[in-house]
């Protein structure tokens, strides 16, 4: 069966890609990672990473997936073997696009079950009336499978299972009618909603509903820059980090959606917009609302000393408290808003995940859309079920480190040599101004033949001590080593599925040419 | 706010504002490709 699949429209398309980047990291992650390397002074080494690292990486993802589409080719092994077919290797690196998708859907997934959750909790009033500890104290009994907080038995697999569902549900839609529609209502809506909050947290005044700070307190700590902290390599790796993590490059799912994309058509400006897009949702949204109502109401001691554990703390256990003080018609309105825009946030990024793999089974083994959604499912089921009993174990983390973070630099490494060294500059540059409505500056020829590849080496080599140390690290519990073990299975897999599909292509090939 | 804080914010929330704002009017007001092209939304209906 042919993989036949098109987008609706260009705009579809685009807000579908700025789904796929925009998640939950672009409100949690990037004010902490900001609070945590300089204050406002973090913004300068982080939009120099992202002109000089994402955007490259940007327009490589776009044109691959695009020249692979036209060969029929919908997932990175095969794409990358199409760029360069003499060599064996690159099919095996393109697994990376395929297990890092599974393995990061996984555990996002379950992520993603929390908003829902949390959505339900804030429309139904839970919230109300309890103190700031209960609030916090609720989010360690939801992730306790023996606890319930609605009176659900096993709560946070029934809504994990409803998020699967859902996901697998739109998947099974396909492309223009699963995928783009939810973008197309979720994305504004995610704005919409981040609007609203961003406004209610500016506006925030010291006095009013037991706010301690104004608004302007906490966007004045964000932003108030300490210069010396850009000459530290720290903060350098720490930017670099976020553009990775909020571009949603280096995983395959980028390539996938281009795959759809024909030759004449532009990609150039696309990508562009995209990016840009999920810029401003966490530039501008993503910098006005956490911070801004948390020290508000907590002052800035406490709300540092909050951040060292990360932005899901502040997110889960203290945002939900802070609506209520606002008196339960405003709290339920920005409960709504907050966990509805974390939720449409988190659906459209695990949605691209979904697609890469189903592409590999469509174009390789012919499989039906609906059957290749509906395995997708179930793979995340079976790998997803240790996240969710084992949380607090530290399975989850476990598949964030090695599959969202280590595997994203490593993949992306690979994929900038072949598409600027050995597939070539010349016709690398020529993919990407095929069809372009913009004209790409040529600084850029040079910047993605050189810049871009020493800059995400740079950040492969100094992650290798952290690397080294998670691997030599001892007195883990069993899960974590299981983890890691099913992990490893996974990648075997992947690895043999793509071995099976390139001798099915070479029979087919012989019988062919007979 | 003091006002290396308020001059930071305001130059990165605008800029990255002007540039979505930008590319997003640029992909809006491009000429559409002659059919066939990527999308089903503008094809004929048969």
């Amino acid at each position: 069966m042919a993989n036949t699949e098109n987008w609706g429209s260009r705009v579809g398309l685009i807000l579908a890609m700025a789904g796929n980047a925009v998640g939950l990291g672009n409100f949690l992650r990037f004010p902490v990672q900001a609070i945590q390397n300089g204050g406002g002074a973090f913004i300068i080494p982080y939009l120099v990473c992202f002109l000089l690292m994402g955007i490259p990486l940007l327009w490589v993802e776009w044109s691959m997936g695009r020249f692979g589409g036209r060969k029929g080719n919908h997932s990175t092994p095969f794409i990358l073997h199409e760029m360069d077919p003499k060599r064996a290797l690159w099919k095996y690196i393109g697994v990376f696009g395929i297990f890092t998708n599974i393995a990061v859907a996984a555990y996002y997934c379950y992520l993603e079950s929390w908003t829902l959750s949390y959505l339900w909790h804030s429309i139904a009033g839970t919230f109300n009336g309890q103190t700031a500890d209960q609030v916090a104290g609720f989010f360690g009994n939801y992730v306790d499978i023996n606890t319930s907080t609605t009176g659900i038995p096993f709560e946070p697999i029934v809504f994990w299972i409803i998020c699967l569902l859902l996901n697998t549900w739109i998947l099974a839609k396909g492309l223009s009618g699963g995928v783009e529609k939810v973008a197309k209502v979720g994305m504004p809506l995610l704005i919409l909603f981040g609007i609203f909050l961003a406004i209610m947290a500016v506006t925030l005044k010291s006095g009013e509903h037991g706010a301690v700070n104004d608004g302007t307190v906490g966007l004045n700590f964000l932003w108030t820059p300490d210069y010396s902290s850009i000459w530290t390599a720290k903060v350098w790796l720490a930017a670099a980090g976020q553009i990775f993590f909020t571009l949603s490059v280096g995983m395959g799912s980028i390539q996938c959606y281009a795959s759809y994309v024909r030759k004449k058509d532009d990609i150039a400006l696309n990508a562009m917009s995209a990016g840009w897009m999920n810029e401003f949702v966490e530039v501008v949204l993503g910098a006005s609302i956490i911070i801004p109502i948390s020290i508000g109401y907590l002052g800035i001691d406490r709300v540092v000393e909050m951040t060292q554990s990360g932005g899901l703390g502040l997110g889960f256990k203290t945002l939900p408290y802070l609506f209520t003080q606002w008196g339960p018609t405003l709290a339920l309105i920005a409960g709504v808003c907050w966990f509805g825009l974390l939720f449409f946030a988190g659906i459209t990024s695990s949605l691209a995940m979904g697609t890469p793999v189903m592409g590999f089974l469509k174009d390789e083994f012919g499989w039906k859309h609906k059957n290749a959604a509906w395995f997708f499912g179930l793979i995340i089921l079976v790998l997803g079920l240790p996240c969710v009993l084992y949380f607090k174990e530290g399975v989850f983390d476990e598949y964030d480190y090695w599959a969202g973070t280590v595997g994203l630099v490593v993949f992306a490494l690979f994929e900038i040599i072949l598409f600027a060294w050995v597939f070539g500059m010349d016709k690398g540059w020529r993919e990407i101004n095929a069809g372009a409505d913009i004209q790409v500056p040529t600084v850029f020829r040079f910047i993605i033949k050189y810049v871009t590849p020493l800059f995400i080496g740079g950040v492969f080599l100094a992650s290798l001590p952290g690397i080294w140390e998670k691997i030599t690290a001892t007195g883990l519990p069993w899960q974590v080593h299981a983890a890691r073990v099913l992990l490893l299975l996974m990648f075997a897999t992947t690895c043999w599925f793509v071995r099976v599909a390139y001798m099915k292509r070479k029979a087919n090939l012989k019988n062919w040419t007979k | 706010m003091n006002g290396s804080a308020l001059t930071l914010m305001v130059f990165a929330m605008g800029t990255v504002t002007l540039l979505t704002g930008y590319f997003f009017y640029r992909v809006l007001t491009a000429k559409p490709k002659p059919e066939p092209d990527s999308y089903t939304d503008n094809d004929d209906d048969e």
